[in-house]
């Protein structure tokens, strides 16, 4: 296929829009594109791919089984700074998480058709996002047999969690973050895993797919209330992808930190992990499109979009920044402005400008029409972005704690090489699963794009029958 | 009464279509000939067929409402029940029931109830998981989660004749039809 024909960012003359899929494609081509890699197995790079991500997953086992063995001492913590990588990982991967609930529900209840493309893949990033992001809490403190001690239930002591403390409310969103996010997903999954059921050439895969679409026919009695149900979910996902980092940031907010203790946190959190998600879709799917060769499916548009909201979610994060500082200066507590001046002129300076260079500097790329079309350049950006949201976290949590209230506790924080191998091992799952789903689910949501194609509109007429047809 | 013994033999009759215009109006004239025990079946949910079909609303919304203030109500006595009664403890100063620092919980849970009540409503009212239906003997029918429309009309229903119905569904525009054991 050549390019020129999958441009379509630019503006139709006749419609005002271009369309969302390319070519002269109908339903059923949708449908063999989609399930084509399933079916055909994957190509050698995956294979690669996946060694090295279930690597990776050895090492972070091994390092958590080291952790256990050992308890925290393994890690870099120190005295101010009781709070170190488990939390910023946290962190970055449930930000990631949220860009795959704003695709999946806000797009759908704004009625942005171009989400269909793309939907799937996103919130399956997210569900695994997610699950890297609950091992830190799982784990930080390195007493695996105290884990309970996070539910809501009493401890062997018979005390109780406090409902009052951030902390559990974090338990409590994130979980069921990750919990409405696996219900939303699956949802969307069954009338596609009825297709794959449908095209299954092996009896085992006829009924695994089968058992999983659950007896799903395409009855419109029952598309009835499945696009309710639908609907009710993304209201439900939209409040609740922003409560999830607005609490995550009330870990920080709430406590009494200079640099933490700020109203703007929630906001500013919010923004951040949308910011910080698109580039991780952007990075997941730019190889996808390419590999799986679904770039009249995902197209330069689709590319085009996000890349406008990284503009303007990284723009807001900048203006956050900024705005802390002013803050810091007008509030005239000398606390908080030291913490500010020592964030960006002290001894984690490196961190800060690194931060700033990726998160602010970076997305302003994207004004340019060229840039935002060009997924080299796309992909190159969003490694930068996911980067900078890192070293967000790392400022935030690491700048603050070194030097608090009291300068004879103030001290220089630096990783172990368990901090490392911790974090990079949870990179080790999250590509194991998203490469497991690329393997055996459609990571094209086969039903929605159907919907937004011109064809699927009840009273869509072809060029040259409108005439006999129109009444 | 030979006619019912024929009915009996058969789950119904399945007509096919090719587009989502062709299904979307064949079915307003299968509601309009007054059948009740039928159905649609496409590929993706097509705009406007629950009218089309006649179809009322759906319920589930009630039912989200319901079970999702059962989720609020439970956050709230979770919390009053742990910090004012079960295990009461000064904590920051706050008041036993601290009610601003309770809103997140309540949110949370509120919002668990109803998403699972969505999602197993959906399921309860279209009656899944069914792993089996008398549909899926059809080899054409595996089309219908691909590129092909359906309508099926049952046998049970009052006005279904074998001739007369599969006649009537080749009328209103079907490529094929066949008859469900």
């Amino acid at each position: 296929m050549e390019m020129k024909g999958l441009d379509n960012a630019g503006f139709d003359p006749v419609d005002g829009r271009a369309p969302l899929v390319i070519g002269r494609t109908d339903f059923g081509e949708i449908t063999r594109e989609v399930v084509r890699p399933i079916f055909e197995g994957p190509p050698k790079v995956w294979w690669v791919i996946l060694g090295v991500a279930l690597s990776l997953l050895g090492v972070l086992g091994v390092s958590i089984a080291w952790l256990f063995w050992k308890g925290t001492g393994v890690w870099g913590l120190n005295n101010p700074v009781g709070w170190g990588w488990a939390i910023i990982n946290f962190v970055f991967w449930v930000g990631i998480g949220h860009a795959g609930t704003l695709i999946s529900a806000i797009l759908f209840l704004f009625r942005q058709k171009w989400r269909t493309s793309i939907n799937r893949a996103a919130e399956a990033m997210t569900l695994f996002a997610v699950a890297c992001a609950l091992i830190f809490p799982g784990i930080h403190v390195g007493r695996i047999w105290l884990a309970y001690w996070m539910a809501p239930v009493p401890n062997q002591m018979a005390m109780w969690p406090n409902f009052r403390s951030p902390l559990l409310w974090d338990v409590f969103a994130v979980s069921i973050y990750g919990t409405v996010s696996l219900l939303f997903w699956y949802v969307g999954l069954i009338p596609d895993v009825a297709t794959m059921r449908d095209k299954a050439k092996s009896k085992f895969a006829k009924m695994a797919y089968g058992f999983l679409a659950m007896g799903w026919r395409g009855s419109n009695r029952h598309w009835q209330h499945y696009e309710k149900a639908y609907m009710i979910l993304a209201a439900l996902a939209t409040p609740l992808v922003l409560s999830v980092h607005t609490i995550v940031s009330f870990d920080f907010a709430v406590a009494q930190m200079p640099g933490w203790h700020t109203t703007i946190f929630p906001p500013y959190f919010v923004a951040g992990a949308i910011f910080s998600g698109f580039a991780m879709v952007l990075t997941l799917m730019i190889p996808v499109r390419s590999l799986f060769k679904w770039e009249h499916i995902i197209t330069v548009r689709h590319l085009e979009n996000m890349a406008k909201i990284i503009l303007l979610t990284g723009s807001l994060v900048g203006y956050a920044y900024a705005m802390e500082f002013f803050i810091a200066w007008y509030g005239a507590n000398q606390y908080e402005s030291f913490a500010f001046v020592n964030r960006a002129f002290g001894p984690y300076a490196w961190a800060y400008w690194t931060m700033i260079s990726c998160n602010v500097i970076t997305p302003q790329i994207f004004w340019f029409k060229k840039a935002r079309t060009s997924p080299m350049i796309l992909f190159i950006a969003s490694i930068f972005v996911n980067i900078g949201m890192w070293f967000e976290r790392f400022v935030i949590t690491v700048t603050s704690l070194h030097r608090d209230f009291l300068p004879s506790s103030w001290d220089y924080y630096t990783p172990s090489l368990f901090d490392v191998t911790t974090f990079i091992g949870s990179f080790g799952l999250f590509f194991t699963l998203f490469m497991l789903f690329l393997r055996f689910l459609p990571a094209i949501a086969i039903a929605e794009v159907k919907t937004v194609m011109p064809e699927a509109d009840p009273h869509y007429h072809p060029e040259g029958e409108h005439a006999e047809e129109a009444h | 009464m030979a006619a019912d013994t024929t009915n009996s033999a058969h789950w119904g009759a399945l007509a096919e279509f090719e587009t989502a215009q062709d299904i979307y109006h064949a079915c307003e004239k299968v509601r309009d000939a007054g059948f009740k025990n039928w159905d649609a079946f496409t590929p993706f949910p097509v705009h406007g067929l629950d009218g089309a079909m006649g179809m009322k609303d759906s319920k589930l919304p009630w039912i989200v409402l319901v079970i999702g203030l059962t989720g609020t109500a439970t956050a709230i006595t979770l919390q009053y029940w742990v910090h004012s009664v079960e295990y009461p403890l000064v904590i920051s100063g706050k008041p036993f029931f601290a009610a601003p620092a309770y809103v997140p919980i309540i949110f949370e849970l509120s919002v668990l109830f109803s998403a699972a009540a969505a999602v197993f409503g959906m399921l309860g009212l279209n009656g899944l998981p069914r792993l089996h239906h008398p549909l899926f003997r059809s080899k054409r029918f595996e089309r219908v989660t691909d590129d092909r429309f359906f309508i099926a009309i049952e046998a049970v229903d009052p006005s279904f004749d074998l001739d007369k119905t599969v006649a009537f569904l080749k009328d209103i525009g079907a490529t094929h039809v066949e008859l469900v054991e």
